[in-house]
């Protein structure tokens, strides 16, 4: 297998407690801390994987978003990444839109396989793998925990529902991981100085020909609702006390 | 007026709960007329089940070899087909929707809803986002056609009584063998089914092993509860992925969730904010758990669960 794509998207990071704007515009962004979307950390992990047992040539990181995201590009490139490209764009970007992106980048690079995350914690759409195989018109493996390549197909286990699922598919083909796949690696000091001469490509999206599907429209955003903190029981008999109390017993 | 496809899940045999859920959502859009569509390699059975369910106008079935075990890949250009005419397609918003339904709106040229917690019109719709921390309000285009998964948790199964017509139809689509399903490997239990179980007894990396979870299994058979697992559990391999309730499990509404050893990350917490009573059982009285827990109980699990299981 030739080149990797893997979808790196800056998301606010998994450990801040996300708050609404008190306008409702949207949520808190400033000064908060942001990060690459855990799932594509994973996804990264994985495609270095496949290229230091020699299963691959290339792995370029991919995202599509503001200037800031070549943070994240740049932790990418230091976790071991070949090259980066970033499609900028400041305005907000539909999911087809995206996944129209991707399908250009792909014929752009002649890739053989495209890593994704499952979903995005951020919109937590889950969406886009899954429309980037439909309109590329090759195989998808979603929710993957398990990869095992064999030449021109690969076996995929995927966390679904019922248990565990196992698909073959064809490549090339687009396949969005799990958190149990792997465990990402640390970056050391030394990689961050040598990521910094790895080639990326800043791309305007105006350069790309791609048009988004029709917009569905943002219109406020809130708060959810709250649950209140309940009683203490003391022991097992207040428990049960109170779960007759309630009926659920 | 709408005209919505909801697109049944079913394993071959049973149409799963999340069908019933679906149809549920959709009524509550304004004088819909709902069809239900079941792509299977035989259909009947399914069909059955599906044409019982309330509010369901009509039963379609698309037979066909290929429709056995189906991928995403094989379904979604006969759905394609199938919802010319259609105002809304909507699909759970469990594995098999969430890996379907965006291929349907991408092969549609359309944008999708992700997992609908409220309807508030034909096209406009309230679902959560960032891990449920926040719930945006959209609205879609009213000349488009609506390609939407539901959220099977925020909506009771709609009843069933009814005996909607089925029809076979066929579907004339080109359909792709580039994707291939291989098997399916769960550990069936007797136990009442995490997604739909009234009562739900979960377990965290505090039991510490998979022998320890016997005792969560106990007390959930004295209940005749659903068994679930925090990530932690199941990543230190306690118990399958199948169990495990939070933001990247299965979000679940029971009226009883009981949540032993598990701290209460925000991501777990997100699975279970729709349940109806939250008990947690922790050793450590600063655990978040007990900021969302209706009642509470502080010390070490590994006396209290064996006592209550014998006092139940
Ligand atoms: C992107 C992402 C997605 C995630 N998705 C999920 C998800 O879907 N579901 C999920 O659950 N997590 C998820 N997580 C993980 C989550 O952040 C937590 O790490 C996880 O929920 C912790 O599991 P736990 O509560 O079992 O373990 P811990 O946090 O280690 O908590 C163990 C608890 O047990 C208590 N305890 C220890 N010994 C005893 C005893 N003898 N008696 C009583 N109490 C005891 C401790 O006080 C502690 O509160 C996700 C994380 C990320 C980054
Ligand atoms: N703007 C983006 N830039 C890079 N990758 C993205 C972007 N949006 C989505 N992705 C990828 O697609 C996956 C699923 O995203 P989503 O469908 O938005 O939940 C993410 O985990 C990323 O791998």
């Amino acid at each position: 297998m030739e080149k990797i794509l893997v979808g790196l998207k800056r998301v606010v990071d998994y450990n801040v407690r996300v708050r609404v704007k008190s306008d409702g515009s949207g949520v808190e962004t400033d000064g908060v801390k942001m990060s690459i979307n855990p799932f594509d950390e994973i996804a990264l992990e994985e495609a270095l994987r496949m290229k230091e047992r020699g299963d691959a040539s290339e792995v370029i990181v991919v995202s599509i978003g503001a200037t800031e995201a070549q943070q994240q590009l740049r932790t990418g490139l230091a976790m071991g990444a070949d090259r980066a490209i970033l499609i900028e764009s400041s305005g907000e970007l539909d999911p087809l839109r995206v996944a129209r992106i991707f399908k250009a980048l792909v014929d752009r690079e002649d890739a053989d396989l495209v890593l994704l995350g499952k979903q995005a914690i951020d919109d937590d759409n889950n969406q886009m793998g899954q429309m980037l195989a439909a309109i590329w018109g090759r195989p998808q493996a979603t929710f993957a925990s398990r990869i095992e390549l064999n030449g021109n197909t690969a076996r995929v286990t995927r966390e679904v529902d019922a248990g565990l699922e196992t698909n073959e598919i064809d490549l090339p083909g687009v396949i969005t991981v799990d958190l149990r796949l792997n465990e990402p690696r640390y970056v050391k000091l030394p990689d961050i100085m040598k990521a910094k001469k790895k080639p990326m490509d800043v791309i305007p999206l105006a350069e790309l020909d791609v048009e988004g599907g029709p917009a569905i429209r943002e219109l406020t955003y809130e708060a959810p609702a709250t649950r209140e903190r309940g009683i203490m029981v003391d022991d097992v008999a207040g428990l049960v006390a109170a779960l007759k109390d309630r009926g659920l017993i | 007026m709408s005209k919505i496809l909801v697109i049944a899940e079913h394993d071959g045999v049973m149409l799963n709960p999340s069908t019933a859920k679906t149809v549920s959502c959709a009524s509550k859009i304004d004088g819909a007329e709902i069809d239900v569509v079941v792509f299977a390699s035989s259909a009947k059975e399914i069909a059955g089940q599906a044409a019982a369910l309330q509010s369901v106008t009509r039963v379609l079935t698309v037979e066909r070899q290929e429709n056995e075990h189906a991928v995403a890949a094989v379904l979604a250009p006969q759905i394609v087909v199938l919802c010319e005419g259609y105002s809304h397609v909507f699909g759970p918003s469990t594995t098999f929707g969430r890996d379907l339904m965006p291929q349907v709106a991408a092969l549609l040229g359309v944008n999708q809803i992700s997992d609908i917690m409220s309807v508030l019109s034909s096209h406009s719709f309230k679902r959560p986002v960032y891990a449920g921390n926040a719930i945006l309000t959209v609205e879609a285009p009213v000349d488009q056609i609506v390609v939407a998964t539901v959220r099977t948790a925020s909506y009771a199964a709609s009843g069933t009584g009814n005996s909607a017509p089925v029809s076979t139809t066929n579907v004339d689509a080109e359909l792709p063998t580039h994707t291939r399903f291989v098997d399916l490997q769960s550990g069936a239990t007797d136990r009442p089914d995490l997604q739909t179980a009234n009562k739900v007894v979960s377990g965290g990396r505090a039991l510490g092993s998979s022998e320890n979870f016997e005792i969560i299994y106990k007390l959930a058979d004295k209940l005749g509860a659903g068994v679930g697992a925090s990530r932690a559990a199941v990543d230190a391999g306690y118990v399958p992925n199948e169990m495990q309730v939070g933001q990247t499990g299965k979000i679940i509404a029971p009226d009883l969730y009981i949540a032993i050893g598990i701290s209460g990350a925000i991501q777990h917490l997100t699975g279970i904010k729709d349940a109806g009573t939250i008990v947690a059982i922790n050793k450590d009285e600063e655990a978040p758990i007990f900021e969302v827990a209706d009642i509470g109980l502080a010390g070490d699990l590994f006396s209290i669960v064996p006592e209550l299981t014998d006092a139940l």
